[in-house]
């Protein structure tokens, strides 16, 4: 299914024409063809994606940098002029279901993923399409909670794509074209992807999805040119692997533990961060007893073979699907090299990034699972916290106190924003049996009737001492991620469809636009002829603002 | 024909096979054309009484349906009791699958794996929630619980429940219309509601793209200039807010113009104890609003 069919075929009449050309005036048409310029060189090197922060006009990859901060240096948009944004263009997918896409941005050309694997690159000015294309899925996929994709990643003259049947591709950058297309895994087995891969040197780093279905899951390494896997790391350790005791039985091999999320990369250490969801079953510890290593962790990754540095867990033995996929984001303070993660489980926690030991965890939302921290002050699960058969009232609830949705974090305020929900859970479990390829939760949850509604917010919490210095608040959860900008503005979206722009320091709202229908999706900014645009996906359309 | 091609185009992807099959086979183009758009009018559920399925069933069914329907299909406070033999949107076999397949347009109910919480279903697994469901099931009493229309002179007589709600075309506008309450609600729900209409608010409006729906919240605003409105909340974001208020006047206003706004979840509606409403006459509503959402 390839929605750029017609110009696929408009192409080849043009060449079977100009073929014929050839064949009546042979030296005519070489004259011609001399006048053609050689095949130009690869658009995105590696080094420019270890330099994306100087060239703030382009977002190269999901998180805008390695360091997965999703804050840009651009200000010609700011907090004295941001009130008189205006909507620039929309570009509609017309697919249903949520659209979660992060777009790239290079030299003028925005390449973003829609519902169902789209994938389209559009004039970055002008929103009109260059391409478009969409994978055939099978028919039987069921990938979990919608049929989304997060975003792509950029190197060479190549977009490169994870899609819900759980292949890797690469897409040629100027015509969409399928450069090469691999099997990561079967998705019959309930694997899916749907996050952005990132790629560092000439790899693209991917994982994959499927918690809520039994697998075991992975992350993996692609040759960017040919699409040759270099390296595989199971999350979930196999016999004779350390960590392979945190696992009952053969529990392991149905453990869960998938990455929904991109990861980020140091290249002073070269090392790349990774995280992972929960462990099969979801809500249900029982048959699983331990850690159960690596779900809802930190990996600290070697790029070039894939082998474990260090690992931090966030909820061990996790019986609430906080899963531990939120973007790692690196920050410098002082001297010390700090990964920040507001966690699904409620925590902000501040690691150490060369080590992997905690330095703090503070909570940012309401928790009830945890009350007390280990030695190490990590925060440990009440006994009592459990889903029961007739169930249990635990906050944060089933989709956490925040989710895939990115953060951000301000260099300039030295503040880290993100969207907060407030909505507990009533969890319960159920000895439901594995069945391959089949949904396997072991229970339900669901909201407690008397409460009052859910709320959200948009949280900025002071790194150092986890305190929250203001909030944004959302009359009920949103799914927007978070964008802070050199111009001294944080964005973000609400499901009430209203996509905002606040003042970083003071939380105070400048300028609003109602979308239409809810924002799933993270934003980000790009400048294109020296002026900047903020993008953000809402309903089925991706718009872009800018000043008038 | 048309209306089977627009619905092969709005179809979901996941239903291609299914519809595909269909429209493949060329006997059954012709069923599939007359039936559009269920293609399933004419399917018996495979697992129908099988205990097997049904418990595989409850497992989907806390997976995908327990968030809105409640443990046990009771209801929860987003969706219907799914126990009452009578479903509101079709209670064959093959009505029950669409209804789960495709969702209910204009509804809070949304088409299979299309929700945020759940995974999506296979055509097997739907057929074994609906096996569940089934197991589940509530017979109808045998007696008429109260009488009906007594119920319906109390609704539109003393007991006044029209100056606020409408049945049928007929009656108030600021609570919710009840004409499809009997059908998609449990008993229970129905009784606590007019005796403790505070303890859930009614569901109001629920948008495509949103998780939850708007609930009935009570608003009382000061205009600019100083006019004050009391009423139910239609719609409302960070930045405004939509209302009727008790006189059925509607009101759209941008919140940082307003003097004064202040919402309440004490409900509107005044709770009827047995004092106001015996147990008597409350289930002789109960009995016409079941009666009513039957039809």
């Amino acid at each position: 299914m390839k929605n750029a069919s017609m110009p696929h075929e408009s192409k080849s009449r043009l060449l079977a024409t100009l073929g014929m050309a050839v064949l009546s005036s042979l030296p005519i048409a070489i004259a011609a063809l001399s006048f053609l310029a050689p095949p130009s060189s690869a658009q995105v090197t590696a080094q420019r994606l270890l330099d994306a922060g100087k060239e703030p006009q382009n977002w190269l990859m999901y998180s805008g940098d390695y360091a997965g901060r999703r804050y840009s240096t651009l200000e010609q948009i700011n907090s004295e002029n941001a009130a008189s944004l205006a909507p620039k263009w929309a570009y509609q997918t017309m697919g249903g279901g949520k659209f979660e896409t992060t777009p790239l941005v290079v030299d003028g050309i925005l390449y973003g993923t829609g519902q169902d694997d789209r994938v389209f690159a559009l004039d970055a000015r002008s929103g009109r399409p260059i391409w478009q294309y969409q994978r055939a899925l099978p028919g039987d996929i069921r990938p979990c909670c919608g049929r989304v994709n997060r975003g792509l990643a950029i190197l060479g003259d190549k977009v490169f794509l994870g899609t819900l049947d759980a292949h890797v591709m690469a897409l040629d950058a100027k015509t969409g074209n399928v450069a090469w297309d691999v099997t990561a895994v079967d998705y019959r087995g309930g694997y899916s992807i749907t996050l952005a891969p990132l790629v560092i040197k000439n790899l693209v780093i991917i994982g994959v999805s499927g918690g809520e279905y039994g697998i075991r899951g992975f992350i993996d390494a692609y040759d960017a040119a040919t699409g040759e896997r270099k390296w595989r790391f199971y999350t979930v350790p196999g016999p004779g692997e350390p960590g392979h005791e945190t696992w009952e039985g053969d529990s392991w091999e149905i453990g869960g533990a998938p990455a929904w999320i991109t990861g980020t990369y140091d290249p002073v250490t070269n090392t790349t961060y990774w995280t992972t969801g929960n462990p099969s079953p979801s809500n249900r510890g029982e048959g699983r007893a331990g850690d159960n290593l690596y779900s809802n962790s930190l990996l600290a990754l070697e790029p070039e073979t894939g082998k474990l540095k260090w690992y931090f867990q966030f909820s061990k033995h996790d019986e609430h699907d906080y899963d531990a996929t939120q973007v790692p984001v690196l920050v410098e303070q002082g001297n010390k090299h700090l990964i920040l993660q507001a966690n699904r489980n409620g925590f902000f926690y501040v690691i150490d990034r060369v080590n992997g030991k905690l330095i703090n965890a503070n909570a940012y939302a309401k928790v009830t699972w945890s009350d007390s921290k280990d030695a190490s002050g990590t925060p440990i699960a009440r006994k009592d916290a459990s889903p029961t058969p007739e169930g249990n009232r635990v906050c944060p609830g089933a989709a956490g106190a925040t989710n895939w949705m990115s953060p951000t974090y301000d260099p300039q305020t030295k503040l880290f924003y993100v969207t907060a929900r407030e909505q507990c859970d009533i969890f319960s479990t159920a000895p439901q049996p594995y069945e391959a390829g089949h949904a396997y939760y072991g229970s339900a949850y669901f909201p407690n009737d008397d409460a009052a509604p859910f709320t959200g917010a948009l949280r900025a919490i002071e790194p150092s001492t986890g305190k929250i210095k203001w909030e944004w608040k959302h009359p009920s959860p949103t799914w927007s991620g978070v964008l802070s900008t050199a111009g001294g503005l944080v964005f973000s979206g609400d499901a009430e469809g209203n996509f905002i722009a606040l003042d970083a320091a003071s939380g105070k709202a400048l300028w609003h636009f109602q979308c239409g229908a809810s924002v799933y999706a993270s934003p980000m900014t790009f400048a294109v002829d020296g002026k900047q645009y903020v993008a953000v996906a809402a309903g089925s359309a991706l718009f872009t603002f800018a000043l008038p | 024909m048309p209306s089977l091609w627009i619905g092969l185009q709005i179809i979901r992807r996941r239903d291609w096979l299914i519809r595909f099959s269909c429209v493949l086979t060329a006997a059954a183009m012709l069923v599939c054309a007359v039936v559009a758009p269920s293609a399933f009018a004419q399917e018996k559920n495979p697992y129908a009484g099988d205990a097997k399925a049904a418990k595989l069933g409850e497992f989907q069914f806390r997976a995908n349906c327990a968030f809105c329907h409640g443990l046990g299909a009771r209801g929860g406070g987003r969706g219907p009791d799914l126990t009452r033999a009578q479903k509101r949107h079709g209670s064959s076999d093959s009505e029950l699958f669409r209804t789960i397949n495709d969702g209910v347009p204009g509804t809070a109910m949304p088409p299979n794996g299309a929700t945020q919480q759940g995974v999506g279903m296979t055509e097997e697994e739907i057929w074994q929630v609906i096996s569940y469901i089934r197991s589940v099931q509530v017979k109808a009493p045998a007696q008429p619980m109260g009488d009906a229309s007594h119920g319906k002179q109390l609704f539109y007589g003393s007991a006044a429940c029209s100056t606020c709600h409408m049945i049928q075309g007929k009656g108030g506008r600021l609570g919710p219309d009840l004409s499809t309450t009997g059908s998609a609600r449990s008993t229970d729900y129905i009784v606590e509601s007019m005796r403790n209409p505070s303890r859930r608010l009614a569901q109001g409006i629920s948008e495509a793209m949103k998780e939850f729906s708007q609930e009935y919240e009570t608003i009382t605003v000061v205009t600019g200039d100083g006019q004050k409105f009391m009423g139910v909340v239609l719609n409302e974001d960070h930045f405004t807010v939509q209302m009727m208020d008790t006189r059925e006047n509607l009101h759209l206003f941008e919140k940082d113009k307003l003097r004064s706004l202040e919402k309440s979840r004490e409900s509107l509606m005044p709770a009827y104890d047995p004092k106001s409403l015996s147990d008597k006459d409350l289930q002789d509503i109960v009995a016409y609003l079941l009666l009513v959402g039957a039809q």
